[in-house]
């Protein structure tokens, strides 16, 4: 046996290449429906946090650090494994649209909190002069700015969370990691799991890259 | 209660920042349309008392009232706010929106103009700024007097009663100071009231009804411009023109 027919064996690519495309496309709409929940939920959690009632903003901060300190995969199996005993049964992919962004929330909070205090102090004041309520000064005027800066942050956000879509696999969702080890059990051949590892490189290099190419972009723009 | 007349009241007003008093005491009327200029020394207060008017700064004694409603955080504040416009040193435009839109914006969210009318209102007060050929750039493609005459359309926009000055031309090159100072003497006598901070003499002589000389908080002396510049018999005021005048 050598490494090629080990490793790069075509004839198993060829045969279970449809199945590692599922997979991917699963691993894909997994990772994207929770990164943009992710996004959403974070900046209302960064709203309430900065701006909330003091309980409210207690109950943030909170949230904000369990869900940053625990682990993606304990979260995962514990929504999954866990809440049935609540009488809250999820499948394999909701569960882990739900625990994923959950935990990206968290994170996103902070970087939009990050983002919202380092716009200046006048850009507030000059808002509120012409009378604008808090909505339109957070719609029209800060957010604006506060995305613009966390944007480099942000995308990297995005990069981890597509990554932990791996873990899914561990709650039985036919992710892409989850497609490949299946293959390479029927197929006796461990083919299939480098044919994921490329897949997986092929969806992010290019958005490593990407952070790449914003922050050279966004730090020169904030320099002006 | 504040005089039928005056549109800004202020009685024993007070603000301190931790340890130090940044206002004591303050009391001072200022009349529909009147054009008053805050002088003093820097850290003597002025830009303070400026910022007690419209709540960006949040007192801790005394009264304000504008128009007869108090200046307080609530559901009034907002109202107060759409009186009382404000230039600022720093300009603060929003740097994500065009020229014009910085005109407009106020006028669409605030009294609900639709986009269009709204941007052709901001077309006619950077014209009347002088600057209708920059209406479609950004702010950071502007020089600093071009933005500072965008800041005071932009406060136009909301047809305030009352135009605060923060300092409007401290942050400008030297060559700049004098089309935004002609700007703002185009306002005076047109009915709105104007309260200014600034540190250029000959234009305060030149456009105050009044003078309200500051000092470590509290407000010295309120004099005509002609009486405040050659004859006060504040000593502390005389010492501050000499410093700034004989340079």
């Amino acid at each position: 046996m050598d490494i090629v027919s080990t490793f790069f064996n075509v004839d198993v690519l060829l045969r279970y290449y449809p199945l590692l495309l599922e997979g991917l496309w699963r691993t894909i709409a997994l990772g994207v429906l929770s990164i943009v929940l992710g996004l959403i939920g974070g900046l209302l959690l960064a709203i309430a946090r900065l701006y909330g009632a003091k309980p409210v903003r207690f109950l943030a901060i909170v949230y904000i650090d369990v869900f940053r300190a625990i682990p993606v995969l304990v979260w995962l199996v514990i929504v999954y494994y866990a809440l049935p005993f609540l009488g809250v049964r999820l499948s394999a992919f909701a569960s882990a649209t739900t625990a994923l962004t959950m935990i990206s929330s968290a994170y996103t909070a902070e970087i939009y909190r990050a983002g919202i205090e380092a716009v200046p102090r006048g850009q507030f004041e000059a808002a509120q002069s012409i009378g604008l309520g808090s909505f339109d000064l957070m719609r029209d005027v800060v957010l604006p700015q506060a995305i613009r800066i966390v944007i480099p942050p942000l995308t990297n956000n995005s990069i981890n969370v597509l990554k932990d879509t791996a873990l899914a696999s561990v709650v039985a969702l036919p992710d892409l990691l989850k497609q490949a080890t299946q293959a390479q059990a029927l197929a006796a051949n461990p083919t299939p799991l480098i044919g994921a590892a490329i897949l997986y490189l092929i969806l992010l290099l290019p958005l490593v890259r990407l952070v790449a190419v914003f922050e050279a972009r966004y730090s020169r723009r904030g320099a002006r | 209660m504040s005089q039928p007349e005056a549109i800004i009241s202020m009685k024993g007003v007070g603000k301190r920042f931790g340890k130090f008093e940044a206002l004591k005491d303050i009391d001072l009327e200022i009349a529909r349309g009147e054009v008053v200029v805050l002088l003093g020394p820097s850290g003597s207060g002025k830009s303070t008392l400026i910022r007690c008017i419209n709540l960006l700064e949040e007192y801790d004694a005394g009264d304000v009232h504008v128009d007869g409603i108090r200046v307080e955080k609530g559901k009034k504040l907002q109202s107060v706010r759409q009186e009382v416009a404000m230039v600022f040193q720093a300009f603060n435009l929003f740097p994500n929106h065009t020229i014009l839109d910085n005109v407009a914006l106020g006028p669409v969210r605030v009294r609900k103009l639709s986009w269009k009318d709204a941007r052709e209102r901001a077309r006619r007060l950077l014209d009347r700024v002088g600057i209708a050929e920059q209406a479609e750039k950004y702010p950071s493609q502007l020089s600093g007097g071009q933005q500072q005459r965008v800041g005071i359309a932009r406060a136009l926009a909301m047809e305030p009663r009352i135009l605060l000055f923060d300092e409007p031309t401290s942050a400008l090159d030297p060559e700049m100071v004098g089309e935004v100072l002609d700007v703002i003497k185009g306002l005076a006598g047109d009915g709105v009231t104007l309260v200014l901070v600034t540190h250029e003499m000959g234009f305060a002589r030149q456009v105050a009804d009044r003078i309200v000389f500051m000092e470590a908080g509290r407000i010295k002396e309120i004099a005509p411009p002609d009486d405040f510049f050659t004859a006060t018999r504040n000593e502390r005021a005389r010492a501050f023109l000499d410093a700034v005048l004989n340079h």
